[in-house]
């Protein structure tokens, strides 16, 4: 009886409502009309029709120097307005079926083209230092997005990726301003290892709930390092103040006008950020260890039949992912502030964690979910400079607004690993 | 081919989520134990596991002492055992050792108790609150907007003001509610994600010709009229003030509601089955947005209580100091239970209290408290850990699973 009433009640529901997907097609069309009026109204109309916005497009050190792009502000309000309007149109009429998300996010990007054409007007704009900024501050979420790759692929979620941040970041900082960088680096990593290991062991061995176990991890790591800040660093300066890794330029390469000051100027944290990415996009794919994990992940118990040790498959990435953050940790301190301050994480490992959710559990998708995060903080920081009418606190919020619609699934569904969150238990 | 139905309270191993048995379900739903001493024993051996490790961590954290080691372990022994003493005798000094102590705890504890119910009821409703920083804030500036607005006698204006928290607070709590219900976004992103977002309106707001006080260009908001201002009911030299028994009525509220009303048993039932409530014709969707508005509204009281129950009675930037967060171990502790809730804040508010004295006599930062608190979650919410650092025979007690993953 009660499978009847089961199967009846979701196929009537179905008849009357529209599906999910057509629900959100018709809030796109409506987000790209309202997007182009509101450009047509702000950007374009809102402005003088003869001030130009200059975007720099290169750094004072730069070889080649002073490229610079001038445009007229609303030239190119009128421009993005018209493109938008016509996505809204086709978006509704016809849809754009498996590139939705590319168009939007092309859209979103002539959105910020326009809004910046706008701050910019009438003065000039580097347009390089904050793609800049913005590689290096996609970085450390991009290092918690991939740990909760790792976790959760397994089906471990992990909520405590900030913790294991900011406890790696305070080891970072006293081991290298002891030791040097390089053991510092090691220890931060080795400290994201131990908290992997102790989440590990309440998830599987304890099978404590995951997000208490995560959530514990970050108040207690929260604590500890404020307490051993104030205790420890407070009377010992010198103990904050490790030597920074400093940036290697790959020759030639860093030459390349915009690219090259974008991804060829940085310290071995930003290119062993990318070659993460790579590894582990290749490694959850193309390897025996990613098809395990991911058995794990969506079928512990068929995965278990087959051979595969659940256990030691979980435990090993788990750790893995916590030496991950610990690297992302050290980031923080010996490869950008060269410095520890208390709760200096400040949310970044649950935004990494939204870049997970955004970036559909892909390392590649986390990378770009982390670019966007990234830009949305270094937009906020640049326009400070500008001097725009729009409140700062309200750029400073709009990363974690970004992360709502994100999880509220307004760039489309995305489908956790099917046993993420739940304890195996050998039967 | 169905189950037999599982025998009443026979001890089984609850292996699975699908399969509890008759004690489990007696537990999930009353939020305790089936006997009072085991469910105070672990409790208990938390508190003193976590009070333990806090002294370790005083002691090894004491960089002269650790150079002393080295040099004379027997004077370093005997240091180390008197600052540890030292420390917990602060603890308890500022917590209990006087009417003024027992004020101060008393006085700490009332925004704690209203956060974590916040947290519980939550928790009842199988959702993890996380956004009690946030909601306090929503709810402590609506609160703070009718305190220095009106000037209405104080009958009507503290009234007033809490109502005004209320709905503040609770349309906060509800927006999570909402998007978990219309979209499937997990509650403990969404509440962490409105926490950072108050934070920013708050210093917007506190900024703005609305909010701010006259000559000032740092967040500092004017201060509530004196007849918003909550009175002290121990007389002038003792800070608890009426919040204290509002918190105490909160509690008998929120009693009421889970346990006593239906709208409560609707809240518990979509807590421990949502698929089930679901069927048996509950709306689901009004539900968890019901939850989380009861839920923002207490945390939002707690807001209100930290403008109107301490001087200089003005909002500050982050007025909410953390409590949202304690409040998560101390609804843990109190096992998300209305009456537990109140000792587990009463407990808190001690540490608290007993904190800030530890922290004016023997400079221990009071971040101290906080790593007590995460390490008695812990212990709480890993009861085996417990029964096996004190080698206690178990009976066979799975760790609680109180929230549920992304998917659902």
């Amino acid at each position: 009886m009660g499978v009847m009433t089961a199967v009846t009640v979701p196929a009537g529901a179905v008849k009357v409502r529209l599906t999910a997907e057509e629900k959100r097609a018709r809030i796109l069309g409506g987000v790209y009309f309202a997007l182009a009026l509101f450009v047509l109204w702000a950007f374009a109309l809102g402005v003088d029709s003869n001030l130009d916005a200059t975007f720099k497009l290169s750094l004072p050190r730069d070889r080649v120097k002073d490229v610079e792009w001038a445009v007229n502000t609303r030239l190119v309000g009128y421009i993005v307005a018209a493109i938008l309007a016509f996505l809204g149109g086709v978006q509704l009429t016809r849809g754009f079926a498996k590139r939705g998300n590319l168009v939007l996010g092309i859209g979103l990007l002539l959105f910020v083209l326009s809004f910046l054409a706008w701050a910019a007007a009438g003065t000039s704009f580097s347009l390089v230092g904050m793609l800049t900024s913005t590689v290096l501050l996609s970085v450390p979420v991009t290092l918690g997005g991939l740990t909760g790759v790792m976790c959760e692929r397994v089906a471990v979620i992990n909520i405590g990726i900030e913790g294991q941040l900011l406890s790696a970041a305070f080891v970072g900082t006293i081991v290298g301003s002891a030791f040097g960088q390089w053991t510092g680096l090691i220890a931060a990593t080795l400290t994201g290892a131990l908290l992997g290991a102790v989440l590990a062991v309440l998830a599987i061995k304890y099978q404590v709930d995951q997000i208490i176990a995560g959530v514990f991890i970050n108040i207690f790591a929260l604590g500890l390092t404020s307490f051993l800040a104030t205790r420890v660093l407070g009377p010992n300066p010198d103990l904050n103040s490790p030597d920074r890794f400093t940036v290697i330029e790959i020759p030639l390469l860093k030459d390349i006008p915009v690219l090259g000051n974008l991804f060829f100027k940085h310290n071995l944290f930003v290119y062993a950020t990318f070659l993460l990415v790579v590894a582990l996009q290749v490694g959850l794919y193309y390897t025996r260890w990613g098809l395990r994990s991911r058995s794990v992940g969506e079928h512990p118990k068929a995965a278990d039949t087959v051979g595969i040790n659940v256990f030691r498959t979980r435990y090993l990435n788990v750790i893995l992912g916590g030496m991950i953050a610990g690297f992302g940790g050290a980031f923080l301190t010996l490869g950008s502030t060269g410095r520890f301050e208390e709760n200096m994480t400040a949310g970044v490992g649950f935004i990494g964690l939204a870049a997970m959710i955004f970036g559909r559990w892909n390392p590649s998708g986390v990378l770009g979910a982390a670019l966007v995060f990234g830009f949305a903080r270094s937009l906020q920081q640049k326009l400070g400079i500008l001097g725009t009418p729009i409140p700062s606190e309200f750029l400073a919020m709009a990363p974690y607004i970004v992360t709502i619609i994100v999880v509220a699934g307004l760039v489309g569904r995305a489908r956790p690993p099917a046993a993420d969150g739940q304890p195996y238990v050998k039967q | 081919m169905s189950e037999p139905m599982e025998p009443q309270g026979e001890p089984q191993p609850p292996a699975s989520e699908e399969k509890p048995d008759g004690g489990a379900v007696w537990r999930d739903i009353t939020g305790v134990g089936s006997r009072i001493r085991s469910a105070l024993l672990v409790p208990a051996l938390a508190l003193v596991s976590a009070l333990l490790i806090g002294g370790f961590i005083i002691a090894v954290s004491d960089t002269d002492l650790l150079k002393l080691w080295g040099e004379d372990p027997g004077a370093a022994f005997s240091d180390t055992l008197a600052l540890v003493g030292r420390s917990y005798k602060a603890l308890f000094d500022g917590s209990l050792g006087s009417a003024n102590a027992v004020s101060e705890t008393l006085f700490a504890a009332t925004p704690l108790i209203l956060a974590g119910l916040a947290v519980a009821v939550g928790f009842q409703a199988g959702l993890f609150n996380i956004g009690g920083e946030g909601q306090m804030l929503a709810g402590g500036m609506v609160g703070l907007y009718i305190g220095f607005t009106l000037s209405v006698p104080t009958v009507l204006h503290i009234p007033l003001a809490l109502i005004g928290a209320v709905i503040g607070g609770g349309i906060w709590g509800g927006i999570s509610g909402l998007l978990k219900a219309r979209t499937g976004a997990h509650e403990v992103i969404t509440t962490i994600m409105l926490n950072f977002i108050a934070l920013f309106f708050v210093d917007y707001l506190l900024k703005s010709s609305i909010f701010q006080q006259p000559g000032r260009a740092d967040p500092i908001s004017k201060s509530i009229e004196t007849t918003a201002q909550l009175p002290r009911i121990l007389g002038s030299s003792y800070r608890v003030t009426l919040g204290f028994l509002i918190a105490l009525a909160a509690a008998g509220f929120v009693y009421w509601l889970l346990y006593k009303s239906s709208i409560g048993f609707e809240f518990r039932a979509v807590g421990y089955n949502p698929d089930a409530a679901k069927y048996a014709g509950m709306n689901v969707v009004w539900l968890y947005v019901g939850v989380m508005a009861v839920a923002g509204a207490l945390a939002g009281i707690g807001g209100a209580n930290q403008i109107m129950g301490l001087p200089p009675y003005q909002g500050s930037s982050g007025f909410s100091g953390q409590i949202g967060f304690d409040a998560i171990a101390l609804a843990l502790l109190g096992r998300s239970h209305p009456v537990g809730v109140v000792w587990a804040g009463l407990l808190f508010g001690a540490l608290t209290a007993g904190g800030r004295q530890l922290q004016g006599a023997e400079l221990i930062p009071i971040d101290l408290v906080v790593v007590i608190q995460a390490l008695i979650i812990v212990f709480i919410a890993a009861p085996a850990l417990v029964r096996a650092m004190y080698r206690i025979k178990g009976e066979g007690e799975a760790a609680e699973q109180l929230t549920r993953g992304w998917a659902s």
